[in-house]
């Protein structure tokens, strides 16, 4: 059941996002993209399947069972896609002020319709 | 005796040395010549060198493996054929060389040319050389470009920019054809290597795709050798510097295209197809080269059409299929570029030493210049086809070959008529190149003073119409043997018996011979005054110009159509392309999904936690009301985005992934502070006023957006689910799990990962960062808000009035502003120093580590730029985020560049622990060192990016109050 509600919520906030991104004005589509990046980083996450309590950090002793702990791999790379993820979200915010300052504008175009 | 690897020194030469030319300083006139000369004398030795190997008709191979798994590899390859080839290539070329250091004025830039010179050559040696079919294309498109850029070389003229890019363009579409024949006849074969294709000919001829292969290699083949009608780049061409005609456009690159159609000539001839294409188009070109060349005015001009001419000789000699036509051909390619090599030479000599190539201008030129009058009057006679001249003895082949019957056809019985044509025409214009340059006199003074031209200008042209004078007199015993190896290796063992001799005796070929020559000169004498006036080019034809055709056409595709299509296609407006692309991906995905079996059978086991649940119903609402509010009410938006994230982070925790919540809490709160920073220069937004129709259309778009969404959503909940709820197959993961302490030295996987086993990707992320962070940075200095932005905003101005004491820059209301809070986050500042320090040390073993470390540090900047103001901090603190980028990039670097001093490949770590007094042992990885660049560089990017959005506030005030008070000066 965790399965589908984690899968109903990634549905909920990509159709979401991608509602917002559809949008004309640059705040939506920067919260649209922000909403579909949670979706997208929960969906690779996903990936390594779901289990509770039971965390990649090995206790350091001997033996690794690799069946006792989650996929580790999903998660170096949405750890990454978090941080880019700001980044981008970091760019557009200033490109959209800037394109507000020049064009007068918070149409995505530039300029109203 | 040579071996094959001579073979690649051939090509390869030249191309180093046209590098080396091209380093050369641009007044570096001797070295250039002596450089170029030294290495076309060298491969005239080399090629000559290797004559002994090939003289009995084999072929010397080498072969060096490029793309085995494809099958390809690079074969050089030489016989007699490709060896004349050879020889003529360096020889001129050698011969050019010289002629070229005489020729271009100082002026020019010189190393320029000589390195498009050398690199033409070697591209040209590569076409002959190639002894596999893909390899020959490259090498041929190689000659178009170098071609292109020679024809250009002056580039400060119109007419030097227009031909090269008209050479360019049709040779570029023909080299485009000649692949796609090539990678058919690969395709057939199943070889693309010479050798093993010119023994399929039956198999090729016989095949299905025989016809496409023919279209596609003649029309290489003909855009190449200017053949009808593709003819018009080469008179376009001669805007390129003299040398370049000389070797390019007469001797070379021109003969490419009737040098292909040779070497195919075993496989591809004989069909009724291949005599009627390449027969008709040779015979067209040939005759109306042969007129056109008669009117020119331009001597260069008159040459060009003649060699169109010639060419179309070549090519029609080809078409017949009998062997006896094959060897002619060859003979002529020879003889054509010895004597046209000589007299485009002697063109530039007359240019250069006159001032003017039109012959409407000159005349007389003999007794200023009577050496080398007389050797263009040799070339010329060779050109007519004069006896005792090599060009007479490749034309009565040439006659004889026309009278023969080759095929049912009209094209076959107007031949003789048409070669007798031809031939006469082609006596007129040479008759009248040197009537109209050496004799009489000039009809007003020329530019210059005419005079000899210096020796060594000279010698190439006499070396030349030695030539010509001696293969005229004893064919046999000059190039007998060399024509002989070349026929053989073309033809095989259909090698016919030929006989060189000047004199057969009274036959039809010297008939015909001796009616084109009195008829060339009769109608010389009728139409001498006309030409001696006429404008350029001949009488009717003149309206119809290639070239106009050519451009019109150029401009209805790449200009009309694309226009058109771009007007029709494409969009400047952002919605409906991210519709679009919105559309294609749900399409795509869809499609994909529609024949497997997406969902299983759902099971609805495990548990249900209702806590879980509760917290998603809690995000999804958070998500829709986020999406809902985010036009009018950007905080409330702001706040439920967050929401979201944080039942996000949660998520993380719940399902094992301590990292990622760390991670995903932090970046959280950096993002709403920046957005909150960036809300102030949004304008306030109002509902739209719209008409009802307006108002309908409106709705509809964001029915169908809504209807793409919902799309979206369901498509992407339905994959979800389809992929958690079945097993996992095996994956790399259980490699890194088992070998993260043994290898990496650390116990946290995730962070192993990223900094050890990932490093080279997490490198590359962060680089990616500290790009960003920059660009935000540069962006923002040249940010100007919009002029309802400036100044106080709304809130501020109501508050100022609500003060009871007014004082500028705030009043009692905002003068100990959040001053508990403030305090607190004051003191804050070491603590959370503190906890950045043990999340970055503690990174490698439990959650943390340099990323969310970077950022928990960046976040302490943040509140104390919240809680004393920008000015405050940057009073007591030193903030140089940029240099913190600099140093984090270094560091890693400097990390991984250290493991190429121990001899191992970039980033690989060494791992183990240290024991420090009080705290004790401390994971001490090589891989931290690189941590602390990530988080040097992870601290730096969000720090820079906060405070230069931060800063905008106080530099427009700086700046309005800078105004205000200027203002007050002045009144």
């Amino acid at each position: 059941m965790t399965e589908l509600t984690l899968s109903l919520g990634i549905g909920v906030l990509v159709g979401s996002g991608v509602w917002l991104l559809l949008r004309p004005r640059t705040y939506q589509v920067i919260v649209g993209l922000s909403l579909i990046a949670y979706g997208v980083n929960l969906f690779i996450f996903s990936m390594g399947r779901l289990r509770s309590g039971v965390p990649p950090v090995l206790d350091g002793s001997g033996i690794v069972d690799p069946a006792a702990y989650t996929d580790p791999v999903p998660q170096a790379l949405v750890l990454t896609a978090i941080v880019i993820g700001f980044a981008t979200t970091a760019l557009f915010l200033v490109v959209l002020l800037v394109a507000r300052g020049l064009t007068g504008s918070d149409h995505v175009d530039g300029r109203e319709p | 005796m040579l071996g094959g690897a001579t073979l690649i020194w051939m090509i390869v030469l030249p191309f180093v040395a046209s590098a080396v030319a091209a380093l050369l300083p641009s007044n570096a006139r001797n070295a250039e010549a002596w450089l170029s000369g030294t290495v076309m004398l060298a491969i005239l030795i080399m090629v000559m060198m290797a004559y002994p190997d090939i003289a009995a008709g084999n072929a010397v191979r080498q072969s060096v493996s490029w793309m085995p798994e494809l099958g390809l590899e690079l074969v050089f390859r030489i016989d007699g054929f490709a060896w004349m080839f050879a020889m003529l290539i360096s020889g001129i070329g050698f011969l050019v060389v010289i002629y070229t250091r005489y020729y271009m004025s100082p002026e020019d830039p010189i190393p320029r040319f000589y390195m498009f010179f050398l690199a033409f050559a070697g591209s040209m040696l590569g076409v002959v050389l190639s002894g596999n079919l893909i390899q020959l294309v490259i090498f041929w498109e190689l000659t178009s470009i170098f071609s292109f850029l020679l024809i250009g070389y002056w580039y400060h003229n119109a007419a030097a920019r227009d031909g090269a890019r008209m050479s360019l363009t049709v040779t570029g579409i023909g080299g485009m054809a000649l692949l796609g024949g090539m990678l058919l006849i690969g395709h057939v074969v199943g070889s693309y290597d010479l050798d093993e294709v010119l023994a399929s000919g039956d198999l090729l001829r016989e095949h299905d795709l025989y016809r496409p292969i023919l279209i596609l290699v003649l029309l290489g083949a003909f855009t190449k050798s200017a053949q009808f009608p593709f003819q018009f780049w080469l008179p376009n061409a001669m805007a390129a510097p003299t040398p370049v005609s000389a070797f390019l456009h007469s001797a070379t690159m021109v003969k490419a295209g009737v040098f292909l159609m040779a070497r195919m000539w075993p496989v591809l001839a004989g069909t009724y197809e291949w005599f009627f294409v390449v027969g008709l188009a040779g015979m067209i070109t040939l005759v109306l080269g042969a007129f056109f060349s008669i009117f020119q005015q331009d001597i260069k001009g008159l040459l060009a059409y003649s060699t169109i001419s010639h060419l179309g000789l070549i090519t029609m000699l080809l078409s017949l299929g009998s062997p006896l036509g094959a060897v002619a051909a060859i003979f002529h390619m020879m003889n054509h570029a010895t004597f046209k090599a000589s007299l485009f030479m002697a063109a530039g000599i007359i240019d250069h030493e006159t001032g003017t190539r039109d012959m409407r201008r000159l005349g007389g030129l003999l007794s200023a210049m009577p050496i080398t009058a007389t050797l263009a009057m040799v070339a010329s006679a060779a050109m007519a086809g004069v006896p005792l001249l090599n060009g007479f003895l490749s034309k009565e082949m040439f006659f004889a070959e026309a009278i023969e019957h080759h095929a049912d056809s009209w094209l076959d019985t107007i031949a003789p008529y048409a070669a007798v044509i031809a031939s006469a025409f082609a006596v007129t214009y040479s008759i009248r190149f040197i009537h109209s340059v050496f004799f009489g006199a000039a009809p007003e003074p020329l530019p210059r003073e005419p005079h000899e031209p210096p020796f060594f200008m000279r010698l190439p042209v006499f070396l030349l119409v030695l030539i010509c004078l001696i293969v005229g007199v004893v064919p046999g015993r000059t190039v007998g043997p060399y024509l002989h190896s070349a026929v053989v290796s073309v033809l095989g063992d259909s090698t016919p018996y030929y006989s060189l001799a000047v004199w057969h005796g009274f036959t039809l070929p010297l008939m015909m011979s001796i009616v084109a020559l009195v008829a060339g000169a009769l109608m010389f004498l009728t139409i001498r005054s006309y030409l001696a006036t006429s404008e350029e080019g001949p009488p009717y034809f003149r309206r119809i110009n290639g070239q106009r055709i050519f451009e019109q056409v150029m401009v209805t595709v790449s200009w009309r159509w694309a226009r058109f299509l771009e007007g029709w296609l494409g969009t400047r407006r952002l919605q409906p392309q991210l519709r679009l692309m919105v559309a294609i991906a749900l399409i795509a995905a869809i499609l994909t999904l529609w024949r497997g079996p997406l969902l299983p059978e759902i099971r609805l086991a495990g548990s249900t936690d209702v806590v879980f649940t509760i917290l998603w119903v809690i995000g999804m609402a958070c998500a829709i009301g986020a999406a809902y509010q985010a036009k009018f009410h950007r905080l409330v938006a702001l706040m439920l985005m967050s929401g979201a994230g944080l039942i996000t982070c949660i998520t993380f925790v719940w399902l094992s992934a301590p990292d990622l919540a760390l991670t995903q809490l932090l970046v959280e709160v950096v993002t709403t502070v920046l957005i909150l920073l960036g809300l102030r220069w949004l304008p306030q937004r109002f509902a739209d006023v719209e008409t009802p129709v307006q108002a309908f259309w409106s709705r509809l778009r964001r029915y169908r957006d809504f209807a793409m969404a919902i799309a979206c959503g369901l498509g992407m909940a339905m994959i979800s689910y389809a992929v958690m709820v079945r097993q996992p197959p095996q994956t790399i993961a259980d490699y890194f799990v088992e070998n993260a302490y043994p290898l990496g030295g650390g116990t946290n996987v995730v962070n192993v990962i990223l900094v050890d086993f990932r490093g080279f990707d997490t490198f590359g992320e962060i680089t990616v960062l500290g790009i960003v962070a920059i660009t935000v940075f540069v962006l923002l200095r040249r940010f100007r808000p919009a002029p309802e932005s400036v100044g106080s905003t709304q809130q501020q101005r109501h508050q100022s009035a609500d003060d009871p004491v007014a004082m500028p820059g705030g009043g009692t209301i905002v003068a100990d502003y959040l001053y508990v809070p403030a305090v607190i986050m004051q003191w804050l500042f070491p603590v959370i120093v503190v906890l950045s320090a043990y999340l970055f040390l503690r990174g490698h073993d439990l959650p943390g580590g340099g990323f969310v470390a970077g950022i928990a540090l960046a976040s302490a900047f943040i509140l104390q730029y919240l809680a004393a103001g920008t000015r405050w901090v940057e009073e007591r603190l030193r903030v140089l985020p940029v240099k913190w980028i600099g140093w984090g990039l270094l560091i890693a670097a400097a990390t991984g560049i250290g493991s190429w001093a121990l001899g191992y490949p970039f980033l690989t770590s060494h791992a183990q622990y240290v024991e420090l007094p009080v705290i004790g042992k401390v994971p001490a990885a090589t891989a931290l060192f690189f941590d602390l660049g990530v988080f040097a560089l992870v601290l730096g990017a969000t720090v820079l990016m906060l405070i230069a959005l931060a800063h905008q506030s106080i530099r427009k005030l700086r700046a309005a109050k800078t105004a205000a008070l200027a203002e007050q000066e002045v009144q």
